[in-house]
């Protein structure tokens, strides 16, 4: 017993995305923690921007230089449709590869008027149930929340770089906790397996991986 | 594989990666919910899993064992009183061909749920614009949520 696929509708090739959320760094003058997250907490320090970065935790092993680098191939992946669709500049996410206004108004509006992603996006892609042309899933489908977008969209590197940075941004979770978010979330490993005729992210991720982890032991230097 | 469907364990006989609509329908013999587009376009198959909406056209069924999940025919109270979203539909005589109106009415109840008597009409935008309706049905369906966030809200 297996779904027909007589949709009168179409296939609206919903677009997967690869969604950052609740990730963090470090100033780019800080250096990598290892540190718990409590130990962390307390070397909260203010800077003259207003912004609250952690107190550096640890010399950087690689140079600034090779640092910047690894970040300009890491914001090619986070800026990629697979990545970027669902970190608009709006609350309204993307779809396809040409990053398109999600169809049927869907927005931050949506989910807090009681329709969650999850209400279309199953933990799996439609196709591996037999429903070819119904919309990409993966487990916890969902948008960054309003007050820490984690914008990808029409940002230069440097402004993405600093942007990823920025505690009050990221909910103050450290390089550590980024590089573990992109290294095992299953949302993230989607955008790598997204299914379809989607295409995928430029690195792999192990080279996306690698990158960041160069970035990290930079200390989170930017371009 | 056990399923709690409006309140009630049932155990049926299929293959993990089943849509949870046919499962309904078939298995379980709850015709409300409906076919419509069968890949998460229409809204029409819309039921409640965990009090939330859900496709269930493209919902594996083995993703829901264990979760409530409730159904049209889950909404009204045991002694056959209708929820207020459905006297609602009622009282506007919503539905014109009727087949997207289950959907419709699951949907809104979440929606309610979430907004109440606050409910906008940008929430409703927000909420109900993955539940189309071909007969075009949206101005008599935005009356009726709005009466039945009235109705929520009076004292029993």
């Amino acid at each position: 017993m297996k779904t027909s696929n007589g949709s009168f509708l179409g296939t609206l090739g919903l677009v997967p995305v690869l969604v950052l959320v609740g990730i963090g760094f470090v100033s780019a003058e800080d250096s990598k923690s290892q540190m718990p997250e409590k130990t962390q907490a307390s070397n909260l320090t203010n800077n003259t921007n207003g912004t609250t970065n952690l107190a550096p935790q640890k010399a950087p092993t690689v140079d600034a230089k090779s640092g910047a680098a690894a970040f300009v191939n890491i914001a090619q992946v986070l800026q990629h449709p697979r990545c970027m669709n669902c970190h608009p500049t709006g609350d309204r996410p993307l779809q396809t590869d040409e990053s398109r206004p999600h169809a049927m108004n869907i927005s931050r509006k949506s989910e807090a008027a009681g329709l969650e992603c999850s209400a279309c996006h199953a933990t799996q892609n439609s196709d591996e149930i037999g429903i070819v042309g119904g919309p990409p899933g993966a487990p916890n489908w969902h948008l960054p929340p309003e007050d820490t977008p984690m914008i990808f969209e029409g940002l230069t590197p440097t402004q993405l770089c600093e942007q990823l940075k920025r505690p009050k941004d990221t909910g103050g979770k450290d390089l550590a906790a980024l590089l573990e978010h992109v290294s095992h979330d299953a949302l993230v490993l989607w955008g790598w397996n997204p299914g379809g005729d989607r295409t995928k992210p430029p690195l792999s991720h192990e080279q996306f991986v690698a990158a960041f982890q160069t970035w990290v032991d930079s200390g989170g230097a930017c371009p | 594989m056990k399923l709690l469907i409006n309140g009630k364990q049932v155990t049926v006989d299929v293959p993990d990666d089943t849509p949870l609509l046919w499962v309904i329908r078939e298995e379980v013999g709850l015709t409300g919910t409906k076919f419509g587009c069968g890949k998460a376009l229409c809204g029409a198959c819309t039921v409640h899993v965990d009090g939330k909406p859900k496709r269930s056209c493209v919902t594996a069924v083995s993703s829901v064992q264990d979760k409530p999940i409730t159904t049209i025919e889950g909404l009204e109270a045991t002694d056959g009183t209708l929820h207020p979203v459905q006297a609602a539909w009622v009282e506007e005589n919503v539905p014109q061909c009727g087949f997207c109106q289950s959907g419709q009415i699951m949907a809104a109840v979440a929606l309610l749920a979430k907004k109440g008597k606050t409910v906008t009409d940008e929430d409703i935008d927000a909420a109900m614009s993955g539940n189309i309706c071909r007969c075009g049905t949206y101005p008599r369906i935005r009356k009726a949520i709005k009466r039945a966030a009235n109705a929520m809200e009076e004292p029993k």
